[in-house]
């Protein structure tokens, strides 16, 4: 290391210096934008289901199950990863990019075979948050069972 | 004009939650599935917490299509569990009320193997 | 061959490059360089059924071309050296399974071209080999599977990520006979500055190429300026700046204008590639497409090429390991 002009402590604030940042502003709007038309695009499904008289539990289930079909769709496609490379956020939080994050590696790994590949690969990404999010739900669901009594 | 304002709601909320989202990739080094996570569970404890309810009430679409949407139909879903089964619905509740999502991925991410290939970038 | 200084190897019987040949994929041939490329790839698949085997399928052809151009059969090489970015390097080896020449597989990430040229002109010059393939390639499509993401996941890169370049290059070095000659190689120190983000490969590069081509140049008494032209591989524009500022701060003279890097001259602004290419295949494809050819013209008359890598894998990554960069380089210089 003799010879490095620069301490790792002092490279790392050159490196800083010398990167440019992300588009800031034009990142925030497109993930809006994006976004809200995901979200829009919900909402007019869920619309479109209360004219199919479903429940009140059963309409969101319906709305959520059409709007991962069209992302698994698009992503198989091949058009949701660009609307991603557009939108960042705006694509990757509504539920839609759930469902790309589990069809992605699905079309990935089809060489890798049906279990090992395919199988093994569906929940990659997906699943950190299918075990984080339903082991928050029980931990939720105890302590409400625990506090409830006190509850109003 | 009533609709047109629920569109409005559902746009506004779900882009400016999408904007957090968006602050987490660009300020911060949290990998897109921490990310995920992150929402997933925050929705989950915003709803334990009350303060989620009220926005799903007021944007509809704009806070159950984002993943803290997700992690709200957890939340209910263990919590109306518990008041119908006692503690068992803990276990029963979250992944009850989610079920047809987490299915339909499944199904529609199989199927999307079966009918496509990746494409060259 | 004899050692000079700590890590430099003076050729006394300086190789020749016999032939060259680099094949790149669609992408690379629509960027500034692709008129300099022997062939450009229709089909990132290469009628293959796995992008690993397409890309072993484009190491075969682009060897089998160069052995051509020499007038060499596939078996009359004396040594295959080379490796890619694949896991244990398969697509390397399962070329040479095809070509069943003897086999050196190296690995030195995106740096193993030069890797193979400073050991297969060590080969030839202590007298051990007549001739030695070197080799290395990438595919945007094995290593972003590998690295990064599937490819239909939705992600935003940042600024400072760079793209694997679907690419491939050989360059066949003889021990007699006319063209370019390698003089003298530099091996590489693994040089870590503590720069753990794994899309800014540039960063944790460059001072490992400081670390080589300054070695060099003390190995060898030279100045940057006995260079009409110094190469280096893929460090995208971020991280050329980068080496820049190094060589600024430790006092060391080097021309802008003389210090051209691989991955940032590969595509163009809109192409959207953020820092510019990189990959095994980026320097092997675009020295022995476009620097290589541009020697030979005249253009330049002693060349300083150097490789970069950056010794991260996934598993190291994600266990917050920080990434180590390696750097080689070799002279090469217009026979007359």
């Amino acid at each position: 290391m003799s010879r490095q002009p620069y301490t790792p402590a002092q490279y790392r604030r050159v490196v800083s210096r010398a990167t440019p940042g992300s588009r800031m502003l034009r990142g925030y709007l497109r993930a809006f934008w994006v976004g809200g038309t995901i979200c829009c695009l919900g909402q007019a499904i869920s619309l479109w289901a209360e004219g199919l008289n479903l429940g009140e539990i059963t309409n969101p289930m319906f709305t959520t199950g059409v709007l991962i079909f069209l992302g698994t769709t698009l992503t198989g496609l091949g058009v949701y990863d660009r609307i991603g490379k557009y939108a960042g956020a705006g694509s990757a939080i509504p539920v839609t990019g759930f469902a790309n994050s589990v069809a992605a590696p699905a079309i990935e790994f089809q060489r890798e075979g049906a279990v090992a590949g395919v199988g093994a690969r569906l929940f990659t990404l997906a699943g950190p948050v299918l075990a984080y999010g339903i082991a928050t739900s029980v931990v939720i669901g105890a302590l409400y069972w625990l506090i409830r009594g006190w509850l109003p | 004009m009533e609709t047109l304002m629920m569109f409005a709601r559902a746009f506004a909320v779900g882009g400016l939650i999408c904007c957090v989202g968006q602050a987490l990739i660009m300020h911060t080094k949290l990998t897109n599935a921490r990310i995920l996570v992150i929402f997933v569970v925050s929705g989950a404890v915003l709803t334990a917490l009350g303060l989620y309810k009220p926005l799903v009430d007021f944007a509809g679409a704009g806070a159950t299509v984002p993943l803290t949407g997700f992690g709200y139909s957890l939340a209910m879903g263990a919590i109306e569990a518990v008041n119908r089964y006692g503690l068992i619905g803990a276990f029963v509740g979250g992944v009850t009320r989610t079920a047809a999502g987490i299915t339909a991925a499944v199904v529609f991410g199989l199927l999307n193997a079966l009918l496509f290939k990746p494409h060259m970038k | 061959m004899s050692r000079l200084g700590a890590q430099t190897l003076r050729y006394d019987r300086p190789p020749v490059i016999a032939a060259h040949r680099s094949i790149a994929g669609g992408k690379e041939g629509e960027g500034p360089l692709g008129k300099w490329f022997d062939a450009i790839l229709e089909d990132d698949l290469l009628g293959q059924k796995s992008w690993e085997l397409a890309e072993s399928e484009m190491v075969r052809r682009c060897a089998r071309d160069a052995l051509d151009d020499a007038g060499l059969s596939p078996g009359g090489v004396d040594a295959l050296l080379g490796g890619d970015l694949n896991n244990h390097i398969i697509a390397t080896s399962f070329a040479a399974r095809k070509l069943r020449a003897p086999f050196l597989g190296l690995y030195g990430a995106c740096s193993t071209f030069v890797e193979a040229l400073v050991l297969g002109a060590a080969l030839i010059s202590a007298g051990g080999l007549d001739s030695a393939l070197c080799c290395a390639s990438s595919h945007f499509c094995t290593a972003e599977r590998q690295f990064r993401f599937p490819l239909e996941l939705g992600t935003q890169r940042p600024p400072q990520a760079s793209w694997t370049a679907t690419a491939c290059g050989c360059a066949l070095l003889r021990a007699e006979g006319r063209g370019l000659r390698i003089t003298s190689g530099t091996l590489g120190r693994v040089i870590d500055m503590n720069i753990s983000d794994a899309n800014h490969m540039g960063a944790a590069m460059a001072p490992a190429v400081f670390d080589t081509l300054s070695a060099h140049l003390a190995d060898t008494r030279q100045e940057a300026a006995d260079y009409d032209l110094i190469v280096t591989g893929d460090l995208g524009w971020i991280g050329r700046n980068l080496l820049l500022e190094l060589f600024r701060k430790a006092g060391i003279d080097v021309p802008e204008d003389r210090l051209v890097d691989c991955g940032a001259s590969l595509y163009r602004q809109e192409q959207d590639v953020h820092a510019g290419g990189s990959g095994c295949g980026c320097v092997a494809a675009v020295s022995c497409g476009w620097i290589m050819k541009r020697i030979e013209r005249g253009e330049f008359r002693r060349v300083l090429l150097s490789g970069s890598g950056a010794m991260l894998s996934p598993t190291s990554s994600q266990q917050g390991q920080s990434i180590p960069g390696i750097s080689y380089a070799v002279c090469i210089e217009r026979g007359d």
